[in-house]
């Protein structure tokens, strides 16, 4: 089993080792990056490319660790209590199975994506440590410990927001997805858009490495972002011209929506585009 | 080989464990990676690298163990490469000049020149014929020059067939020199001193059991969330000469309002006098009278300036001293209210430490918050909050 990316990912050799190592020692691999490189979109294509199926799990801030194991839902028990259900004697039927365990009893080799999981509490990567050591837990209520069969293929994305625990991270494989350099961009846009122009590209490239390069900017358009601005750009049917047109009035790019998110950023660029349009006088 | 790297990656601060290099050994074992040095490269950073903080450290010793080239991290403050520097001098020097230089010595003994006189120039910023960067005189530069500059420039240029791990790419996100709002929050954090207050809205399920057992019914009992209850009254320096450190106050400002409920914010320039403000644009309209802060904040509120402590001593010593206003008391008869006021106090100068000393109301200040000023850094930040968290006698 190898993972050399798909026809519509396009991964770069480091990522491919990370992925292949994590995959055959069937360790979790955790995957950092800038927003918008491509971190949960791996495990989805991963999923793709093995053809297994992709169990996700999104983390909020206020997931448990527990909650990926199982819940005891005691309260439907107790309703089932008071009306006389007969299913009120066999308490396993309160258990509700969580994404760690739908991974670990999966009929196929499942792909096993924990999405964010710096959203949640500080602790909840400590509280997982066993189970994705060991791939397997102990069921208090019916006492039965759940192992998985073969181990699942794990990625985990994190944004950053917090820091780590030393101990999880040492269970884990790594990867930092760094920004894509301009020829690895060319090549994501021709996965995405095969029958884009090539000089709109150079274009538009040119222009997003530009926006990148302001300083001071809040958020950085990344490659999520040119991917949507080059969809805007297709669909409204831009003429190449608006693009080229070095006209200093228009130092705004464009359908700056898709590529700045914040409006101090898109007042950042009036005022440029204003200092420009002086400078020009 | 494999000892001497993991001894090598410990000593630049990576934490590599025997598990990581089992799990390394495992995975060459399982033919994981084809047999090249990149994928030994990239399976290696993969399993010891777990910050990309580090990433650039994991180049420079994967560098030095596998290629035996010296690197001097962590006895310099900045090292320099030796591709920056032919750069520089690629940058600086015609074809000409190289060659006469040429005849002076070899290639690598002026790069080991140029070397020395980079790191000397890095700690003495002094003039004279001999430094780069003060003109005309030395072979080696004659532009002004500096280390950073040299590193954006040559990025772009230089299409050289460097090893990947020479590239050296994940240098910018070395985590020593940044303080991120991650890095501030996981600092701030220490300060989290939960309790329950407010509105009863949560259900109290242990003591509603006990309740129900005891008295016969459903005996519902509610308790109000847990949160943060620490208090904070941050007081900010600006203008003049805080620009420079208006990004680090940013961030350390979003990190702050994003931790505290109850944050309170006031500026002030250079020391805090009889009024402050809340609003910078109307600074001289909307001032709040220190006397009213004192007054409405209770004691219990921790208090955290955060400045460079950069001004001519009069202005903490003299009634009007200010370089803004007459004020008819001394700075440093409100620097005593505050701090009677708030035992827990903290300043945070964004100065660095080194620099303290030259300073005289830096040392007027020291003295007057009872030498509780830290270094606006990660590790100054946690002692602060240590600080502010120590039982107030």
């Amino acid at each position: 089993m190898r993972f050399d990316g798909t026809k519509d990912y396009v991964a770069t050799d480091d990522l491919k080792v990370a992925v292949n190592a994590a995959m055959t020692l069937r360790r979790p691999l955790l995957v950092k990056g800038e927003p918008g490189t491509g971190k949960t979109v791996l495990a989805y294509e991963l999923a793709k490319a093995m053809g297994t199926p992709l169990i996700e799990w999104n983390v909020k801030s206020t997931t448990k660790a527990h909650q990926g194991l199982y819940e005891y839902d005691a309260v439907a028990r107790l309703r089932d209590g008071q009306l006389g259900d007969e299913r009120v004697h066999d308490i396993s039927n309160y258990i509700r199975k969580g994404k760690l365990w739908e991974a670990f009893t999966a009929p196929e080799l499942p792909v096993l994506l924990i999405d964010e999981i710096d959203k949640a509490d500080i602790e909840f990567p400590n509280d997982l440590l066993q189970e994705l050591d060991r791939m397997e837990f102990h069921v208090y209520e019916t006492k039965e410990t759940i192992k998985a069969a073969e181990r699942p293929i794990v990625i985990i994305t994190s944004n950053n927001e917090k820091e780590l625990p030393d101990a999880f991270l040492r269970r884990c494989f790594f990867h930092y997805i760094k920004f894509p350099d301009r020829q690895t961009m060319q090549e994501i846009i021709n996965v995405h858009f095969p029958d884009i122009q090539g000089v709109l590209v150079k274009k538009a490239m040119d222009i997003f490495y530009e926006v990148r390069d302001v300083p001071g900017l809040k958020k950085k358009p990344s490659t999520s972002e040119l991917l949507d601005w080059l969809k805007l750009i297709l669909n409204e049917d831009m003429p190449l011209e608006v693009l080229q047109s070095k006209d200093s009035s228009k130092a705004i790019p464009p359908l700056h929506g898709a590529l700045l998110k914040n409006e101090q950023d898109v007042m950042l660029f009036e005022r440029l585009a204003f200092m420009a349009k002086r400078e020009a006088r | 080989m494999f000892f001497n790297f993991m001894d090598e990656l410990r000593a630049a601060g990576i934490s590599a464990s025997l598990k990581e290099h089992l799990v390394l050994l495992e995975a060459l074992d399982k033919d994981v990676i084809r047999r090249s040095p990149e994928e030994f490269y990239y399976l290696s950073r993969a399993t010891f690298v777990k910050d990309e903080g580090l990433l650039d450290r994991f180049d420079q010793v994967f560098s030095k163990v596998f290629k035996g080239i010296e690197t001097s991290y962590g006895t310099q403050e900045e090292e320099i490469p030796l591709d920056w520097l032919k750069a520089v001098a690629e940058k600086y020097l015609s074809e000409e000049e190289m060659e006469k230089i040429k005849s002076l010595g070899s290639w690598d003994e002026i790069m080991e020149t140029l070397k020395e006189r980079l790191a000397e120039q890095e700690e003495r910023h002094e003039g004279g014929s001999k430094w780069i960067g003060t003109g005309g005189t030395s072979p080696y530069g004659n532009s002004g020059y500096n280390p950073e500059g040299v590193r954006i420039g040559g990025e772009g240029g230089q299409k050289k067939a460097l090893k990947v791990w020479d590239k050296r790419e994940f240098q910018n996100l070395d985590n020593t020199k940044l303080l991120g709002t991650r890095n501030i929050k996981v600092a701030l954090r220490r300060l989290r001193k939960f309790a329950r207050e407010g509105a009863q809205d949560e259900l109290d399920i242990n003591r509603t059991i006990e309740g129900t057992a005891k008295k016969g019914w459903l005996d519902i009992h509610m308790r109000a969330e847990r949160h943060n209850a620490v208090k904070l009254l941050l007081f900010l320096d600006v203008g003049g000469s805080m620009d420079p450190f208006i990004k680090i106050c940013e961030e350390l400002f979003s990190a702050a309002t994003g931790e505290f409920k109850n944050l309170e914010f006031f500026y002030f320039h250079n020391c805090p006098y009889e009024g402050l403000w809340k609003d910078n644009r109307r600074r001289f309209s909307e001032r709040t009278n220190t006397w009213d802060v004192l007054h409405k904040y209770g004691h219990d509120y921790k208090l955290i300036f955060v400045g460079d402590a950069s001004m001519s001593p009069y202005e903490i010593t003299h009634p009007g001293g200010s370089v803004e206003h007459f004020n008819e008391e001394a700075g440093v008869t409100w620097m005593q209210r505050l701090t009677n006021t708030y035992p827990a106090a903290a300043w945070l100068n964004p100065v660095p430490e080194k620099q303290w000393g030259y300073s005289q109301s830096v040392k007027i200040i020291r003295e007057l918050m009872n030498d509780r000023m830290y270094p606006l850094t990660v590790d100054g930040l946690s002692d602060a909050m240590k600080e502010l968290t120590r039982k107030q006698g």
